[in-house]
């Protein structure tokens, strides 16, 4: 075994089938369905850039699964050990404990959703509260119509998504309900609030539920102003967190910007030989970028077991200045273009990019659309990067 | 003969499984969908050494307190119930130190064995404060996992429990208990055991009995188990006369807990969390040890607890016969459950002059697992899922409840609050249950996970 790739999402399958083409032996864990949060995801929108098509998430995940030949072991990756030749990932099977070893691991292990408690809603705990994922998946996968009285919090990805899905099937979304002055979706799926008249609360959150046995009513707030909102569904799209367990146990350095693991060009993380893809290292708007991340994170093994690691260098650190939360990778190889992911702090309307290799006019930028730019670092400094408004 | 237990709390279990070891039937009776799902399931779920009651002012409560730590030793072992023998500390500065001594003296006399005043930071390196009261006799249990398995000790030697079946009256001839009426029909017995927790006095009230609880409410946080430092020791603050303080401790599953506050409520249903309430909670909490940010937070949870008038647990016989209270379980409820239940059974016993059994069976069966992991916070299995359907099945527990699965398992309590296997555990639930997947509910009847099916393509 060469690799082991932990995670078969849209990153880990990439990761696999591009290992593979390289003449990698791979194996993939897998604790759910191959494809991951894709089969849930029935809307289109995927691929766009990789395939030029636009595709559901079935239909990508279809794609992937077929053109990955190799072995899949079903089971929960519980543990991972590092060393700087060998790592082992021990995995939980249907039929026992089962520990693989390989010079390089691909952690893929995608992202979690925040939930209730964590942005600190107060209240009755009651049925009716759903991450938008979990109501995602009882709708989609498993029939079930959560509730006929929405209200979303936040106004990313899947919270817009899901307000569509369930007006569709015919629930009233009463509110979409965000914190910042600014919407966090991207433009494509901002336009689903107009396509089915549904209020968007700025500068507003939701604190309590109040119920006895289901969401009866949720308490909004806008600086003094307080508000009950009638519903029996409360569906929280608070933003994803990379799922890192296995990694920061094992000893990886994590950015406290990404909440992913610190990574450099070849999304290698500061254990050498694990690399990192997806939604578990940054997390992504776009699956194509998942994906991209994923055949980057390949190469890189390909490259640690030809080299007998990565080669030694003197690596240039990347610094998010004005504007910028966070940029992945965070070490860039000196002289070497490479192709790092920045998000913007704040949306702005004529922004200019400043790189050390140049500046990018952007025009209109929202935290909510990641950056994808090439950058190159001479050696011996630092790499600046900030957006200019 | 035929005794009725009201309440399948922790004090109502305990009860029924010693009154077990006699040659009596016994009924159980909860409204709610299961075991413990009272003032049981939300609490610390500490097993106090016994220092903190005042054996002049609250004798009840004293006796019961250390007596029932000693019973928990042997019963966590028989019964396979998780927990830890941690120890605690009340902590405190140079100026606490003659309430700390004060609190050394009445453990001494409530006859708390080990007890002595430690500097802090030799225990416990984190802690902020000097000086602390260190028990090592105090421990850790989950009480829903405790209720269960007393529960089921008490089921496996014959206890019938009869969940979501409300008592709605006790019918008394001549001064003595003749009857329970339920919404499920009418029962003959010859005593009743009132523990029902805060509806305790409406269960006296049904024989004529005058009794005041009040509801008390505390508020928690859990925190992320990778968040930050953890304590080894169970840490209070020094006690106020009101309460013990808010807690920090690493509770038995692994993440760091903080609470209660205690607030007087009105209503015995409101369990909601508050604003103030948890801030509070993390504000006295941060000065006993460092905690991590709010936004570590997985888990923020409300209980109530009996508050009975005169502060002391309301215990045996009364003025009407065979009707018995095992009411007024404030804190140290919990740990004195044990020792409540022997003594009520060893009474009920003398009066209706029951028989020991000749054979009773200690035990219960051991979780299985395997299968493939369903929980991915907390490593629980689709075998162990199984199990406990199982289990909840040999209880009676006729509603399909992920909470019933969850106080079995712990699936659903970890990092991510059930968002990636509350569905799984819902469908293994309805097809045990033999409903719809939208059927299942998430606490009992009223909480159910959905309103109904997707449209469907009909060709």
């Amino acid at each position: 075994m060469d690799v082991v790739v932990i995670g078969g999402g849209p990153a880990g399958l990439s990761a696999a089938i591009r290992a593979q083409e390289l003449g990698l032996k791979v194996v993939v864990v897998e604790e759910g369905r191959l494809g991951g949060i894709l089969p849930q995801c029935i809307h289109t929108g995927f691929g766009l850039l990789t395939y030029g098509e636009d595709l559901t998430g079935p239909e990508l995940a279809h794609r992937l699964i077929n053109s990955y030949q190799g072995e899949v072991l079903r089971g929960h990756a519980a543990g991972l050990e590092y060393s700087y030749h060998r790592k082992r990932v021990r995995v939980i099977t249907e039929g026992g404990t089962v520990t693989l070893e390989a010079p390089t691991v691909i952690y893929a292990a995608g992202a979690r959703e925040r939930h209730a408690h964590e942005i600190g809603i107060v209240g009755d705990r009651v049925a009716g509260i759903y991450t938008a994922g979990e109501a995602q998946a009882l709708m989609d996968l498993y029939g079930v119509l959560p509730g006929r009285e929405v209200v979303i919090v936040g106004s990313g990805d899947v919270g817009l998504i899901m307000a569509r899905r369930l007006s569709l099937e015919g629930a009233k979304v009463k509110a979409v309900v965000e914190m910042l002055p600014y919407p966090g979706g991207l433009a494509r799926n901002l336009m689903i609030l107009r396509d089915f008249n549904i209020p968007l609360l700025l500068n507003h959150r939701v604190v309590e539920v109040r119920g006895r046995g289901r969401v009866e009513r949720v308490k909004v707030v806008s600086g003094s102003k307080e508000e009950w909102i009638k519903c029996d569904t409360l569906l929280v799209s608070a933003g994803l967190v990379p799922r890192v367990k296995l990694l920061r146990r094992a000893g990886a350095i994590i950015d406290e910007r990404t909440s992913g693991p610190l990574v450099n060009d070849r999304l290698e993380t500061s254990l050498p030989g694990i690399f990192a893809a997806g939604n578990s290292l940054v997390i992504n708007d776009l699956v194509d970028y998942a994906m991209e991340q994923g055949r980057i994170a390949a190469e890189g093994a390909e490259e640690f077991i030809r080299e007998g690691g990565i080669p030694s260098q003197d690596w240039v650190k990347v610094i998010p200045g004005d504007n910028v939360r966070s940029v992945v990778p965070q070490l860039i190889s000196p002289g070497r273009e490479v192709i790092a992911y920045v998000r913007p702090s704040k949306p702005l309307n004529d922004a200019t990019l400043t790189l050390p290799n140049g500046r990018v006019r952007l025009g209109v930028i929202k935290p909510s659309e990641m950056l994808r730019v090439r950058v190159k670092a001479e050696e011996g400094g630092v790499a600046h990067v900030e957006i200019q408004g | 003969m035929r005794v009725a237990v009201v309440g399948a709390g922790i004090t109502g279990v305990c009860v029924a499984r010693e009154l077990s070891r006699y040659r009596v039937e016994v009924h159980v009776f909860d409204a709610k969908p299961d075991v413990g799902w009272g003032v049981s399931k939300a609490n610390t779920g500490l097993i106090h050494a016994c220092y903190d009651d005042d054996p002049e002012r609250f004798p009840v409560r004293a006796k019961a307190c250390v007596e029932g730590n000693r019973m928990w030793r042997s019963l966590v072992e028989e019964l396979s119930i998780p927990h830890s023998w941690d120890g605690s500390m009340v902590v405190g500065d140079e100026e606490d130190l003659p309430r700390l001594r004060e609190l050394l003296r009445r453990g001494i006399r409530n006859g708390v064995p080990e007890l002595r005043i430690v500097e802090a930071r030799k225990l416990e390196p984190l802690i902020k404060g000097e000086y602390a009261l260190y028990a090592p006799t105090a421990g850790q249990i989950s009480p829903p996992q405790a209720v269960i398995a007393i529960a089921e000790s008490a089921a496996i030697n014959g206890v019938r429990f009869h969940l979501e079946t409300e008592v709605k009256g006790i019918r008394v001839k001549s001064g003595e208990v003749e009857a329970i009426i339920t919404n499920e029909g009418e029962v003959r017995v010859d005593a009743v055991v009132n523990a029902a927790g805060l509806k305790a006095d409406e269960v006296a009230g049904m024989v004529g009995l005058p009794m005041e609880i009040r509801p008390r409410k505390g508020e928690y946080l859990i925190f992320d188990e990778d968040a930050g430092p953890k304590p080894s020791h169970i840490i209070f603050p020094v006690p106020s006369e009101r309460s013990k303080g808010v807690v920090v401790t690493t509770e038995v599953s692994g993440h760091l807990m903080v609470g209660p506050n205690a607030n007087d409520v009105q209503d015995k249903e409101d369990v909601s969390t508050t604003v103030e309430g948890l801030r509070e909670v993390y504000g006295k909490a941060s000065k006993l040890w460092p905690l991590p940010p709010m936004n570590k937070v997985i888990r923020s949870f409300a209980g109530l607890r009996p508050e009975p008038r005169g502060g002391d647990f309301i215990l045996g016989r009364t003025e009407v016969g065979g009707f018995y209270n095992a009411a007024g379980m404030r804190s140290p409820g919990l740990t004195a459950a044990p020792a409540v239940g022997k003594e009520l059974a060893s009474m009920i016993a003398e009066d209706l002059e029951l028989d020991r059994k000749l054979r009773w069976k200690a035990g219960r069966p051991l979780p299985v697992d395997g299968g493939g992991v369903v929980c991915r916070c907390n490593l629980v299995t689709s075998g162990r899922v199984r199990w406990a359907i199982e289990r909840m099945r040999f209880l009676g527990v006729k509603t399909p409840s992920v909470d019933s699965v969850k106080f079995r398992t712990s699936a659903t309590a970890g990092t991510c609050q059930g968002s990636f296997c509350r569905v799984h555990i819902a469908r293994m639930l309805a097809e045990e249950y033999g409903v719809p997947l939208w059927q299942v509910t998430l606490k009992g009847k009223g909480s159910e996970l959905g309103v109904g099916d997707v449209k469907a393509l009909v060709i």
